[in-house]
């Protein structure tokens, strides 16, 4: 399918399913714990185009996330801010401030990137880990967020496109999956993803071929931390208190890591998977069980894959039509043998 | 020399390239030049500087000293893949193909990265998957085209690498040693392939243990010891060199 057509495609399977679920469903409760599914569609498809495609483990996604969501907050403050000064402006609406999220996070990307890409293997994930401590440091000693007392955001009274704010975010959160499920998949079909999958398996060689390494894993640092920072960017509304201790929660990295090693790591759809079968499982813990148990299966999942099924759920189905094409191609080299 | 030379000079020139890695100087001094259309044979000890050679010169690695010149045009500061697209294209020593590509997609991405990004050139998707099976049919691998490189045995596993290196449409080419572990036949099959692709114009630089391989090959030998160049000229004439015999066969 062309990117265009999937494109559209994609964009009506999610409107269906927001018309559907928006019908069907009243209780407010599904739509808390669906947004949080589709965030994480988000947030293990991002992580992906970085760490399945190009190789490089990021430890950071509770940073480029929380950047996405604290931006939110700057945004949400500064009508007031400028009113100080006589400049009066209109709320800034959420949209924007998704853009704006997705730009400094972005942002922050390439600048880690910059820093850190001529380290490999495990010392970039290292470094990965220390953005997200300086990151939270940051903020925990900015005053005007909040601090390490956290902020109160208050929604706006009115969501658009009618129904409760949840379902309004809800709505946005769905877009941006779509959005983001598009650029995994253009990217893999694309020069790029073969030069990512070409950086993956051998940087030297892609060198040796041609290939741009650092430049392309540079595209890869800012893509990836633009995306999770607009998966962050509607937080501050979601939780409506927003603080450096929830907003840089470990969840975020570890999720963003085990949904696309469970579900699969070479597809834009593995991430997909993953997300929708941890974070459903996530949620539904939650509701049962307790929150606590929530990294516990995750742990759990994450241990029982990298044994058994090392390539998350796709590599356990391409497996398989291997197998299949290499017994069809046998019998047909015997027929041909045989006459 | 070939008749192939140009009048405009070598088609690399080096002078003065030094690397050291620490306190141990893996390459002293070096000057060399290559004519276009030559055939090189590049050989040494272990641990006398060949790939150290073909890092600097391919840009992998940085040489603190000295200067390269490319069709007069210096090398110096260019990363590899800048390089690479200059027309300098090389094989590795130890097969690193793109393990979870097929074999058409590993030959895209040099066609895509280095014939596609030059100047005046645009392959459309026909013309890329055309380019590959011709590439791939030069190596003998047409039939598995769609395979994995780990479904390949070492030869053919060394043809990949060489089909790669050689789908950048490079002037000059550096085979770093294309043959190390392979059978007598199986040599013979990759210089076949090399000796062809020499016809096509490609300029080599074979780096290589297996002297039956490499006098059959070169029309002129380039001699590295502890990374020191101590001879270069016709083959049979640098064999007969004393300091040569004392490097490979001791005192």
């Amino acid at each position: 399918m062309r990117t265009g057509t999937f494109l559209i495609a994609a964009a009506l399977v999610g409107l269906a399913i927001v018309v559907l679920t928006r019908i069907f469903f009243t209780n407010e409760y599904f739509f808390f714990a669906a947004y949080v599914v589709l965030q994480y569609i988000v947030l293990s498809t991002a992580w992906n185009i970085l760490g399945g495609y190009t190789g490089y483990i990021n430890f950071g996604t509770g940073a480029f996330f929380a950047i996405g969501a604290y931006s939110s907050a700057v945004l949400h403050k500064l009508p007031a801010l400028l009113k100080t000064f006589d400049i009066l402006i209109p709320a800034v609406p959420l949209p924007v401030m998704i853009v704006v999220g997705g730009i400094v996070s972005g942002i922050v990307g390439l600048g880690t990137g910059y820093l850190t890409l001529r380290l490999r293997g495990v010392f970039f994930a290292i470094a990965t880990l220390a953005l997200s401590v300086v990151v939270q440091t940051l903020i925990v000693n900015w005053d005007y967020v909040g601090g390490s007392r956290g902020i109160y955001i208050i929604r706006p009274a009115q969501a658009p496109l009618g129904g409760g704010y949840i379902q309004y975010l809800y709505t946005l959160m769905m877009a941006l999956s779509v959005i983001s499920v598009c650029i995994a998949r253009w990217i893999e079909r694309s020069r790029l993803g073969l030069g990512f999958a070409a950086i993956r398996d051998d940087e030297l060689a892609a060198e040796a071929g041609g290939v741009p390494t650092l430049r392309l894993k540079l595209i890869a640092t800012t893509l990836s931390g633009a995306l999770m920072g607009m998966a962050g960017a509607p937080l501050p509304y979601y939780v409506t208190y927003l603080d450096p201790g929830s907003s840089f929660n470990l969840a975020y990295a570890v999720n963003s890591v085990a949904m696309p090693v469970i579900g699969g790591m070479t597809s834009w759809v593995g991430p997909i998977i993953g997300a929708v079968i941890l974070g459903t499982i996530q949620q539904l813990a939650t509701v049962t069980i307790s929150s606590a148990l929530n990294l516990l299966i995750v742990g759990v999942l994450l241990i029982l894959f990298v044994i058994i099924a090392p390539n998350g759920i796709m590599g356990l189905i391409s497996a398989r039509q291997r197998r299949r094409a290499a017994i069809i191609e046998a019998a047909v080299q015997q027929r041909q043998a045989a006459a | 020399m070939s008749a192939a030379q140009t009048a405009a000079g070598p088609l690399l020139a080096v002078s003065g390239l030094g690397k050291r890695f620490g306190g141990f100087v893996a390459l002293e001094n070096i000057d060399l030049t290559i004519a276009e259309g030559e055939r090189v044979g590049l050989i040494g000890p272990n641990g006398s500087g060949k790939s150290t050679l073909v890092n600097c010169l391919c840009g992998t690695l940085r040489n603190e000293t000295g200067s390269v010149l490319f069709d007069g045009r210096p090398l110096d500061g260019l990363i590899a893949h800048e390089r690479t697209r200059l027309g300098l294209a090389r094989s590795f020593q130890l097969p690193k193909p793109f393990h979870t590509l097929n074999l058409i997609d590993n030959l895209r991405v040099p066609l895509l990265y280095t014939v596609n990004a030059r100047p005046g050139h645009s392959l459309s998707d026909a013309d890329v998957r055309a380019r590959c099976e011709e590439l791939l049919q030069a190596v003998a691998l047409a039939d598995k085209a769609r395979r994995l490189p780990r479904d390949l045995t070492q030869v053919e596993m060394r043809k990949l690498e060489l089909a790669r290196a050689v789908a950048t449409e490079p002037r000059l080419l550096f085979a770093d040693e294309a043959m190390a572990g392979l059978s007598p036949s199986e040599v013979e099959e990759i210089i076949a392939v090399l000796l062809r692709l020499n016809q096509q114009g490609i300029t080599i630089v074979l780096i290589e243990h297996i002297m039956r391989a490499v006098m059959s090959f070169s029309t002129r030998l380039l001699v590295l010891v502890a990374g020191q160049k101590i001879a270069d000229g016709l083959p049979q004439e640098v064999m007969r060199n004393p300091e040569v015999e004392r490097a490979y066969l001791g005192e």
